[in-house]
């Protein structure tokens, strides 16, 4: 739905102070209770004082628990991968894993995921919105969000940076009624974003008239004709300029040479270590896409490849995270769009499997060392504390310190941030 | 040797396990046919008697499988990195000794002509080279970028010859123990650019039986990997020059994977298709390129062996079945 600041709606001038400072919403798209109960109190007060973070590492495709954080070693499902021990005693992972594995106690795992959704495109809305896809009823992503309600509006980075490989992506309606400032931006490729080194054609006082010149046109046509869209164009300009002067945060080059080997010489490795310079410059939300795990044939000749780099990239961050102090401001999460199938099909390939999988989860408010639910000795159903996606995004805002109950008004109607049939995974929270 | 006529080949004898079938491979003897499983289990069937043995001592699936040219001792690679040998016509075979061979999966074993040595490779990327009389390393061939997937020694013993997952094909001269020199295959591997996998490589090896051919199956046209959109294929070398001779195919798509190859003695050659199009055999003549028979099976295949009769084939498949296919002598006109 389009967002449409015309209507003379309040919304738009908002920021991120007032909004902590608890000021009430009123118009279109508001906070029912206003915006101060979006944030828990404790919460609020760390966050005026430390920013919290959000890092997902989407697994696209949808990885199979099996040969990661859940495996069923010489059972008929199990697979020719053995488990490993891991930094948590009696806790063991998939041997393609050995790195993560001395990360594990810093690390929580969720492995009684069923989100009873078999689709891609579905199974990828369901996971970062907490609730199925609703034709007609966007519902903003967990990024979205991050870069609504916990990004200070003087970060000059964006509040919502996607990394995927060859940097491309569509995220054109993530923000949904939020906006399309808070959209995704996409980088890839350990390269810069396009076009953010300054033309050859101006010299920077050049530059600074051209650049007051276009804001004086376009103050003029926003006094009559401001619409959501056209202030996500002036913001774009404006994080533009931001984004010009903080280039070289982007830059992985400028890492030592032993810090890259241990990322990883491939791209999931200069993604992952982009990601943490991106974090450790100040980004909310940062998500890094490794692709491709939709393995229908030879699941184990392709996981040996993915999670083989998975695994050193994946712990290279986190090591990192926690070694600068990041990680305990900073939430950590894998997942996919769904698991695999335990059945192990004619071509060595396993199919999409909804029913009982795997989410991992490290660093701000999660107890670390702990593992949540289970599955039988086939991995084919959840026999203990089955969760499904919403809970997983209660928890996951919970941890970040926003209210998951907390409400907005959409067109006259309340809506609550995260599916009110579902609650935060208690254990998995300090 | 009587010649067979391949186009009146049928099913002769199917023994069942509870397991989908992952390798198989007939002892020299031909009195036994082993296959590996689904499972830390080896299977070896009595082919007269149709008596099952089942062998553990692998953690986990066993992909490789030789044995030493007497017949008497069975070599098993598996996904847990070891190298096992057994007395391969002991009643309860026990292993003889275990080796940790390689880092992750060994993928194929080969045993030289004289019995000395056993050659294995894996998905740590190395060849090496083992005694048989005591089990010590002997030598490591680095000299691959990928996994790697089959091994052979060519007819005269002096040379090994190791592919991968990128269709490179090394040959090693064993007496200095250095590479002599490389076959391209890359036809049969593909990068998948949207996918971001690598995909194909060398799945089976087979020399003529006069030693100037060598045949690289493995698979084409890889349009999605993931979701085993390809057809299979053969490369054949010449030896002698070290370049392709011809790309075998099938005249239709038949969607899947040449997981084996085996050259008859009497010059054609056998493909195994396994994957989408289901288990189908291809026979073709060298010079190709397309099959002159196609027996089509009742389960899809994973692997294929020859008989040292010469007069029939094994299929490990999918649905725990291990079928041999037999071909009446030909008739003379």
């Amino acid at each position: 739905m389009r967002c449409e600041y015309a209507c003379n709606s309040a919304e738009h001038t908002l920021s991120r102070r007032r909004f902590l400072g608890g000021m009430a919403a009123a118009g279109t798209v508001g906070m029912a209770g206003g915006f101060s109960r979006f944030l828990q109190p404790a919460a609020a007060a760390a966050m005026n004082g430390k920013q919290k973070h959000l890092l997902v590492v989407w697994l696209a495709g949808g990885a199979s628990q099996l040969e990661t954080w859940d495996p069923k070693p010489k059972t008929i499902t199990g697979g020719p991968f053995r488990s490993i021990e891991t930094s948590v005693p009696g806790v063991r992972i998939s041997e393609l894993m050995p790195k993560t594995a001395r990360q594990m106690h810093r690390m929580a795992l969720v492995r009684g995921v069923n989100t009873h959704e078999d689709d891609h495109g579905k199974g990828q809305v369901l996971m970062h919105t907490g609730r199925p896809e609703a034709p007609g009823n966007p519902q903003p992503h967990l990024g979205s969000l991050a870069a609504r309600f916990m990004t200070d509006e003087s970060n000059p980075l964006p509040g919502y940076i996607h990394i995927t490989p060859g940097g491309g992506g569509s995220g054109t309606s993530e923000a949904a009624f939020l906006g399309p400032k808070y959209n995704a931006m996409f980088v890839g490729n350990g390269q810069p974003p396009a076009n953010t080194a300054r033309s050859g054609w101006f010299d920077e006082p050049g530059d600074v008239a051209r650049h007051t010149m276009r804001r004086q046109l376009n103050d003029r046509f926003a006094t009559r004709r401001r619409t959501a869209d056209t202030e996500a164009y002036t913001s774009t300009y404006d994080q533009a300029q931001q984004l010009m002067a903080r280039r070289d945060v982007f830059d992985v080059t400028k890492e030592p040479a032993e810090v890259l080997a241990r990322y990883g010489t491939h791209d999931f490795g200069r993604h992952c270590m982009l990601a943490r310079r991106l974090i450790e410059a100040g980004s909310t939300y940062v998500q890094v896409s490794h692709s491709n795990y939709d393995t229908h044939n030879e699941n184990f000749s392709f996981h040996l490849e993915q999670v083989g780099e998975f695994d050193q990239s994946f712990a290279a961050l986190l090591d990192d995270l926690a070694q600068r102090g990041l990680l305990e401001h900073t939430l950590v999460v894998v997942m996919s769009e769904f698991g695999r199938t335990p059945t192990i099909n004619q071509l060595y390939g396993r199919d999409h499997w909804s029913k009982a999988w795997s989410v991992a989860m490290a660093g701000c408010g999660i107890t670390a060392g702990n593992v949540v639910g289970k599955t039988n000795e086939k991995g084919t159903e959840v026999v203990d504390r089955e969760v499904g996606a919403g809970h997983l995004f209660h928890t996951m805002l919970s941890a970040v310190g926003l209210d998951p109950k907390a409400g907005y008004e959409v067109d006259g109607r309340s809506i609550q941030i995260a599916d009110p049939a579902a609650a935060p995974i208690k254990e998995l929270l300090i | 040797m009587n010649a067979p006529d391949p186009t009146k080949i049928k099913l002769d004898l199917d023994l069942t396990h509870d397991r989908p079938l992952v390798s198989c491979k007939f002892d020299p003897t031909g009195k036994f046919v082993f296959a590996g499983t689904e499972s830390d289990a080896v299977v070896r069937w009595d082919l007269a008697t149709k008596t099952k043995t089942v062998m553990v001592g692998h953690e986990t699936w066993v992909f490789a499988l030789a044995f030493t040219p007497d017949g008497k001792v069975a070599l098993t690679g598996g996904c847990d990195g070891r190298l096992v040998l057994w007395p391969t016509s002991d009643e309860k075979p026990a292993p003889i000794r275990t080796i940790d061979a390689h880092t992750g999966w060994v993928n194929a074993i080969a045993v030289s002509r004289d019995g000395q040595l056993a050659a294995t490779v894996g998905n740590d990327r190395i060849a090496r080279l083992w005694s048989l009389a005591d089990g010590s390393l002997v030598q490591e061939l680095p000299g691959h970028d990928k996994p790697v997937y089959q091994i052979s020694f060519d007819l005269t013993g002096r040379y090994l010859v190791t592919a991968d997952l990128q269709g490179r094909v090394i040959q090693w001269d064993l007496a200095s123990r250095k590479e002599a020199r490389r076959f391209d295959a890359g036809k049969l591997y593909a990068y998948n650019g949207g996918q971001q996998v690598d995909y194909g490589g060398v799945r089976d090896l087979s020399f003529s039986a006069d030693g100037t051919l060598l045949a690289c199956s493995g698979l084409i046209e890889a349009s999605n990997p993931l979701g085993a959109v390809s057809n299979a294929a053969l490369v054949i070398f010449d030896w002698a020059t070290g370049t392709e001779k011809i790309l075998l195919r099938a005249k239709e798509d038949l969607k899947g994977v040449g997981w084996g190859v085996r050259f008859h003695p009497s010059g054609f050659v056998t493909m195994l298709n396994g994957g989408n199009g289901g288990g189908i055999l291809l026979f073709f003549q060298p010079a190709g390129p397309n099959e002159f028979h196609k027996f089509v099976l009742p389960n899809t295949g994973r692997a294929l062996d020859l008989h040292p009769d010469s007069m029939s084939y094994a299929v490990a498949h999918h649905d725990g079945h291990l079928r041999t296919y037999r071909m009446p002598v030909k008739a003379t006109a």
